[in-house]
């Protein structure tokens, strides 16, 4: 916090004020009640998307590419709600979340499949998606999910008009919508996976040691796609919640980093369920108030993401520190 | 169609200049991998390159000065990268994520002010006469300095690895650090060395993709090229006159995928702009299912960190 304030100072802007606008004022400053609401609207996908990963990365499983399934959720549940458009039902909803995690899942099993099958590098090949996903997105913008009443304009219907299958907010003002209830699920649910089962057992093992983890039973590659579909699923249900609610409609410039912001809150988290609420919450607060910042105090929004890899960059720093005195202190009992 | 109009001299002059940031960047990672570390971060390190090569060239007013801001930054950044997987122990695949995404904020805020500018232009080097002969003039003598650089660099790469003191060390320093460390050498300061030199190379890379490629600043503006570079150590088997293989392949497919889009192909355009990464995927698969020869080439303490216990 003190090196960003110290960013913040380069470019001219009085560090103090930069640091109250994003982490003190979306909460208790005067347009609280508004942003408050955001809040929940970033921190929804970001909690989202970071669980899973976690799991993936507890086993040694580098899928960054929940961007790209991310993407796929969301086009794979628009064009399901989109292809039922006028009628009304109350299945439409749930249909599209099964569709948004469906589409996150197909995704995310290629990379899981060819990382199985001939030992391809997931990290690389789940990257490589991310843009083949950009380009469908920009596919589906323009050509096949584009409005047909949108005179010629890129862009899908807008879900704001077909209330069936919109992901409206529960609480009005609260920003609470249905993918914020299905983060905190997800947080439940990683909790219990890792705490009290014995996949989540699995899972921590065959990251902190894969050779005893192939001694003790465990099947690398059951885990592989097992964690791989489980992230790349909840991305998928982070886009479809993001599609039918905030953004409202398929675009162009619809991707907006989550996927990737989300690998800062899964490991600011440290890895950890109830770790990531927190830092997913955190994540939020940065968002939220660096745009507070870049309209009040012309601070570029591009600082705030640099100050949020600068954050990712001193965790590292220190969580692995705590790491290394652990070691040796046992080192030293032995 | 009208595949008339591409011109095979044409088109493989550009496949040269294509191919040159991710030979770069990929040969940079090479001698990192070698060395035993996997830095994720090429990415953000072109990203920073090109950003802090532009600056350089606009403010100079000279493109060689430009290559060698860009350089410098990008290696100031991967000691960022060093000092956490080095000193601090840090997991190298986190790090390298975080550098990536770190780079690109940095680099998209470094450039706000240079969005739409032209930079210096980089000259091509003189050959006189013989950048007159018909075919082979255009393709092999009409190109900047950058693209004979790059392929001098691998020479040298090659050169150094196989057959001097410095690079056995380098090797021994990636292939098992405890002998390495053993026989005394300091694996450390090897590995923050080789970090160095492989964030300066992607810096190289960056600044010739914003100084020449494209030639302007915007805002992520490599694309993946960092990732594509990644791909392709793993594709030369971490040998080095195969990433000049390997960089002309994916340079080759770019930009035949742009000229098949000027040319009215039949397929939609946006199949073609994921051509190259769907490419790098499956030249992926066929390297890594290969019985493992591939991986059995790998630096044995790739991404491992080092601790000296005594």
């Amino acid at each position: 916090m003190i090196a960003g304030g110290a960013l913040f100072a380069l470019l001219g802007k009085d560090p103090v004020v930069a640091i109250r606008t994003i982490f003190w004022d979306p909460i208790f400053g005067e347009f609280a009640f508004y942003l408050r609401g955001q809040l929940l609207v970033k921190a929804g996908p970001l909690i989202l998307i970071a669980v899973g990963l976690s799991l993936g990365f507890r086993a040694g499983i580098w899928n960054i590419g929940a961007e790209g399934q991310y993407i796929m959720g969301a086009v794979f549940g628009a064009a399901v709600g989109l292809a039922m458009f006028p009628t009304d039902s109350r299945w439409i909803f749930p249909v599209m979340i099964v569709a948004g995690a469906f589409g996150g899942w197909v995704w995310a099993m290629i990379p899981a499949i060819l990382k199985t099958r001939f030992n391809t590098n997931e990290i690389l090949v789940s990257l490589m998606l991310v843009y083949v996903a950009q380009t469908i997105l920009s596919k589906a913008a323009t050509g096949f999910l584009r409005n047909p009443e949108g005179m010629g304009f890129p862009g899908s219907r807008n879900f704001s008009g077909f209330p069936a299958a919109r992901n409206a907010e529960l609480i009005a003002g609260s920003g609470l919508h249905w993918g914020g209830v299905a983060a905190f699920i997800a947080v439940i649910g990683a909790y219990v996976l890792l705490q009290r089962h014995i996949l989540g057992f699995q899972i921590k093992l065959a990251g902190q040691a894969p050779r005893a983890a192939r001694f003790a039973g465990v099947a690398p590659t059951k885990l592989v796609v097992l964690c791989m579909g489980l992230s790349g699923a909840l991305a998928g249900l982070a886009g479809m919640f993001e599609v039918t609610g905030p953004a409202g409609q398929i675009s162009i410039d619809f991707a907006s980093g989550y996927g990737f912001t989300a690998i800062i809150v899964a490991f600011l988290g440290r890895l950890n369920p109830v770790g990531i609420l927190l830092a997913g919450l955190v994540m939020a607060l940065t968002y939220v108030g660096g745009e507070m910042a870049s309209t009040n105090l012309g601070l570029p929004s591009a600082a705030i993401q640099a100050f949020q890899g600068m954050l990712l960059f001193f965790l590292l720093a220190v969580d692995l520190l705590s790491n290394y005195r652990i070691r040796f202190l046992k080192g030293r009992a032995a | 169609m009208d595949l008339s109009s591409i011109n095979p001299a044409v088109l493989v002059a550009s496949l040269m200049v294509a191919s040159v940031p991710i030979m770069l960047a990929a040969i940079g990672e090479l001698v990192v991998e070698k060395a035993g570390v996997l830095n994720l971060g090429v990415e953000g390190m072109m990203i920073i390159g090109a950003v802090c090569g532009f600056i350089t060239a606009v403010a100079t007013g000279s493109p060689f000065l430009g290559f060698i801001g860009g350089a410098l930054g990008a290696a100031g950044l991967s000691l960022i990268f060093a000092l956490l997987t080095q000193v601090f122990q840090a997991n190298q695949v986190a790090t390298g994520l975080a550098l990536t995404l770190f780079g690109l904020g940095l680099s998209s805020l470094l450039g706000q002010g240079y969005v739409g500018i032209k930079p210096p232009a980089t000259g091509m080097v003189p050959f006189g006469p013989l950048a007159d002969i018909p075919v082979v003039g255009r393709v092999l003598f009409q190109h900047d300095p950058m693209v004979y650089l790059s392929i001098l660099i691998i020479a040298a790469v090659w050169a150094v690895l196989k057959y001097s003191r410095m690079g056995l060390i380098l090797r021994a320093v990636g292939e098992s650090h405890d002998a390495a460390h053993a026989l005394g050498y300091k694996v450390t300061r090897i590995r923050i060395m080789a970090i160095l030199f492989g964030g300066a190379m992607a810096g190289l890379g960056g600044a010739y993709l914003s100084l020449v490629r494209v030639p302007q600043w915007t805002d992520g503006i490599t694309a993946g090229a960092g990732w594509i570079a990644l791909a392709i150590v793993v594709f030369a088997s971490w040998r080095p006159w195969r990433v000049l293989i390997g960089a002309y392949l994916f340079g080759g497919i770019s930009v035949l995928q742009l000229n098949l889009q000027v040319a009215n192909v039949p397929i939609p355009p946006e199949y073609l702009s994921m051509s190259p990464y769907l490419i790098t995927i499956i030249v992926l698969v066929i390297m890594s299912s290969g019985k493992g020869r591939a991986s059995l080439n790998a630096p044995a303490a790739l991404g491992q960190n080092f601790h000296a216990a005594r």
